[in-house]
């Protein structure tokens, strides 16, 4: 059963009726907003639309079910943007959907991910309480800050209804160096160094086998003096992306466009340290793959068993999360995290206090 | 609560030079940077390692005695003052930085570890720690994590929230949890976010992993004088809208300047009613080019003189004084009492408008430094203690204060916490489902509310049997 709530007391009133829910929008990535047979989809896309924006204050606050399309589009007619870079915009993605999913995209090298940029929310509770955490503004330390642990719960701590974010100025221009090195080992000596330098990217990243982009942001007229300096610091065989070439290259890795429909999309946090023996493990199987963010993240296209990847992962003590199923996956995995999970206990009792009738989790 | 039981089995569990029960020892724990409140514990331990504390937390736990963390003691909003029935567990000696991994950009220190002391120790990697609390020469990492500190550069890089990855706590039931990572990405719920900024409700911070930045290429700090406070604060809203994103914009009034002046001699105009202080970093290419526009706003914006700091003496000159305001305050006024309440940036003029004449209806000086780029106000609001009713007159004048940030759509506070003083606010500012919620969290994870008790909340009496 579908759901659609088109007010903050239907949600309520909703999750008070229902022993299982699980809260979607804009399905743009299926693994997490599978439909459940047994249990109530509440879909919040009608909950959608800017409450308020104040350009001058670097904030907004929107309703769960706006897209991210919309609030790019408004932000940049007033030359702002949200930092984080919101990943499937092209593909449907809500403000909700990101918040819960717990996604951002290769700018948050600069300023950081999701959890950097939200400054507070509404939620419905386990027990259809409205519960408002933070604030509108961009700087908070009264009260808990319930609404972190909302990010990346993927819908099983309580369902969205308004977010506050913080948003910046949008960099005047933007150009890219394309670094080639034989192998990723050097590829990813060359982002050590970068990562330790003074110079500041707006994002670096790394295509196996050894390509190294960086992305520049700032005043026009600067830019092509600071991207000489980054490539004769790096001192290799370059070039320079510009324009709609360079555009196009960071829209298609921020929408994850090169993951193909075979394979299973899932996301891996990682550290510089850790990812030669990522690498290694996933050069082996063929998987597809790209480091974002300056070597925090892994996207990789998993070809393969589920179970196979969630052993790779445990041995390596890494997590994962599955954003999409590959094409045919029919049954839904119940719980799309993968690999190790840090803070169960913890989360436990977050779950008591949110959701002390485990509406979110029920499976009927 | 069984008090004497948990001193025997502490008594067992420390030597004597490490559980202090005297009247004389206890006197330096009694209250924190924010001296109205003080209160006796009845004993103070000293724990050297991890395991102490966890062993103290769980007796605690066993015998339902409350506890309270303790780091320098630097908290402005009450934070670390005693619990008459319980003890205080000073972290001051747990202070290893015990990993600091260049390659990762990361840190992992212990709870007693002074702020500063992580900049230093990263600063032969090139690489250093951004949250800068005014007390960072003091203050401990494990209080920074308790109370989500801030500091002078949180617009663009964030709060201590922002720059903690990863945490091994005790829980307030004795349970030992490791939650985050070292990655700046994670797979969620986000718990490190919900722990940082739990005021010490949630238990102790045993192991914090940091992110570090790269230092900046070069710093460009500009002083920037006014004839009034507003066009001050109008500079700021003109510097945002300008496109530019500087590390950090402070404004001090003329009450402030006075007390730096006299206190660091930063070379501060005495004639001005208001200073600017706007920071930009990065790159020098980049920074020069933003420079060039900061001067262009400036030069529209009523500024009668601006100086660049030539040297990294004359930056770091114009920050001490920024940064000894409120020690310096000392010189003009016994006693003050500073808040920390937030507006939006764009209300700031009105904010401080309405400070001023509440000050003089009160009859009390108000001298104002406050993070610009933020709207996070800094009112020191001062008097005399020996004054029959004069506490009571500026505790007053507080409360008003905050209750305008809240009308205003802000927060009571931006970086001091809710701790003790606050707390009757808290309730002002969030509805009552949404403080229902935070009780439910705060007993799901501390059923018996031994932690920290009586900050952030008003105590409740426990009813609930000793396990």
């Amino acid at each position: 059963m579908i759901l659609k709530p088109t007010t903050p007391e239907e949600v309520s009133d909703i999750v008070r009726a229902h022993r299982a829910l699980r809260p979607v929008a804009g399905r743009s990535k299926p693994a997490l907003s599978m439909a459940c047979a047994e249990a109530t989809m509440v879909d919040v896309s009608a909950l959608s639309g800017v409450i308020e924006y104040q350009p001058e204050e670097c904030t907004f606050t929107a309703l769960a079910g706006t897209p991210v399309s919309e609030i790019d589009r408004s932000l940049a007619q007033q030359r702002q943007y949200l930092p984080f870079d919101p990943p499937f915009s092209v593909r449907g993605a809500t403000l909700g959907g990101t918040v819960a999913s717990g996604l951002s995209g290769p700018l948050r090298y600069r300023y950081g991910g999701v959890r950097d940029f939200l400054l507070g929310a509404r939620f419905v509770d386990g027990e259809g309480q409205i519960v408002r955490s933070g604030g509108k503004v961009v700087k908070n330390a009264a009260g808990f800050y319930l609404h972190h642990l909302l990010i990346g719960s993927l819908g099983r701590l309580g369902v969205l209804l308004d977010l506050t974010f913080k948003v910046f100025p949008l960099p005047e221009a933007m150009t890219t160096v394309v670094a080639s090195y034989p192998t990723l080992a050097e590829a990813l000596a060359a982002l050590d160094g970068l990562r330790r330098s003074s110079f500041e990217p707006a994002a670096i990243d790394v295509l196996p086998p050894g390509t190294l982009y960086t992305r520049l942001a700032g005043i026009a007229e600067t830019l092509p003096k600071r991207a000489e300096a980054l490539e004769r610091y790096l001192n290799v065989d370059t070039e320079r992306l510009n324009g709609l070439e360079e555009e196009t290259f960071w829209r298609d890795a921020r929408q994850l466009a090169w993951v193909a429909p075979d394979a299973a999309l899932v996301k891996i946090p990682v550290t510089p340290a850790r990812m030669t023996a990522l690498d290694e493990a996933l050069a082996t199987d063929g998987v597809a793959r790209r480091y974002s963010g300056g070597g925090e993240v892994a996207w990789i296209a998993w070809p393969g068993p589920l179970a196979t990847l969630d052993t790779l992962l445990d041995t390596l003590q890494l997590s994962g999360l599955l954003v999409i199923d590959a094409a045919g996956a029919t049954r839904p995995r119940l719980d799309p995290r993968m690999g190790v999970r840090p803070g169960e206990p913890f989360l436990a009792r977050a779950r008591q206090a949110l959701d002390p009738n485990g509406r979110f989790t029920a499976r009927s | 609560m069984d008090t004497s039981a948990l001193l025997a089995s502490l008594a067992r569990l420390y030597p004597p030079a490490r559980l202090l029960t005297r009247p004389g020892g206890l006197l330096p724990y009694e209250s924190d940077g924010l001296t109205v409140f003080r209160a006796r514990p009845r004993a103070v331990v000293l724990p050297e390692s991890q395991d102490e504390v966890i062993e103290t937390v769980r007796l605690c736990h066993g015998t339902g005695v409350p506890f309270v963390a303790r780091g320098s003691g630097t908290s402005l909003s009450g934070g670390a003052v005693p619990h008459t029935e319980g003890i205080v567990i000073a972290l001051n000696r747990l202070n290893r930085i015990i990993e600091l991994d260049p390659v990762d950009r990361v840190a992992v220190v212990e709870p007693g570890v002074i702020n500063v002391d992580v900049s230093n120790a990263a600063a032969s990697c090139g690489l250093y720690y951004a949250p800068d609390p005014s007390s960072q020469p003091v203050c401990t990492i494990g209080g920074n994590v308790a109370f989500n500190s801030g500091g002078a550069h949180c617009f663009k890089y964030g709060m201590t929230l922002n720059h903690v990855l990863g945490l091994k706590a005790v829980l307030p039931t004795g349970d030992v949890v490791a939650m985050g990572g070292r990655s700046l990405e994670l797979v969620g719920p986000d718990l490190v976010g919900a722990y940082v900024g739990s005021e010490g409700l949630f238990g102790i911070a045993l192991e914090i992993t940091l992110r570090l930045l790269p230092r900046p290429e070069c710093y460009r700090t500009v002083l920037a004088a006014y004839r009034s406070l507003e066009a001050a604060g109008d500079a700021v809203s003109h510097i945002v809208a300008s496109g530019l994103l500087p590390g950090a914009m402070e404004i001090m009034d003329q009450l402030a300047i006075e007390a730096a002046e006299a206190a660091v001699h930063a070379g501060y105009p005495m004639d001005a009613a208001a200073i600017l202080i706007v920071e930009l970093e990065g790159e020098t290419i980049a920074v020069d080019a933003d420079l060039a526009r900061l001067m262009q706003v400036l030069s529209t914006s009523g500024a009668y003189e601006t100086r660049i700091a030539q040297s990294a003496d004359e930056r770091m000159l114009i920050w001490k004084g920024r940064k000894s305001t409120f020690s310096a305050i000392g010189r003009l006024s016994p006693d003050f009492i500073v808040q920390d309440g937030v507006v939006p940036r764009s209300r700031l003029g009105e904010a401080l408008a309405e400070i001023e004449r509440l000050g003089r209806e009160y009859g009390l000086r108000v001298a104002n430094v406050f993070h610009a780029g933020d709207g996070n106000l800094h009112p020191l609001i001062m008097f005399d203690g020996r004054e029959p009713g004069a506490l009571e007159r500026a505790e007053s004048l507080a409360g008003d204060i905050l209750r305008l940030c809240i009308a205003l759509g802000g927060s009571i506070t931006g970086e001091h916490g809710v701790g003790m003083e606050k707390r009757q606010f808290l309730p002002e500012m969030y509805g009552e489902a949404d403080i229902a919620c935070m009780q439910r969290l705060r007993r799901a994870i501390d059923p018996q509310e031994i932690a920290n008790r009586g900050k952030m909340f008003a105590e409740a009496i426990v009813a609930s049997p000793v396990l």
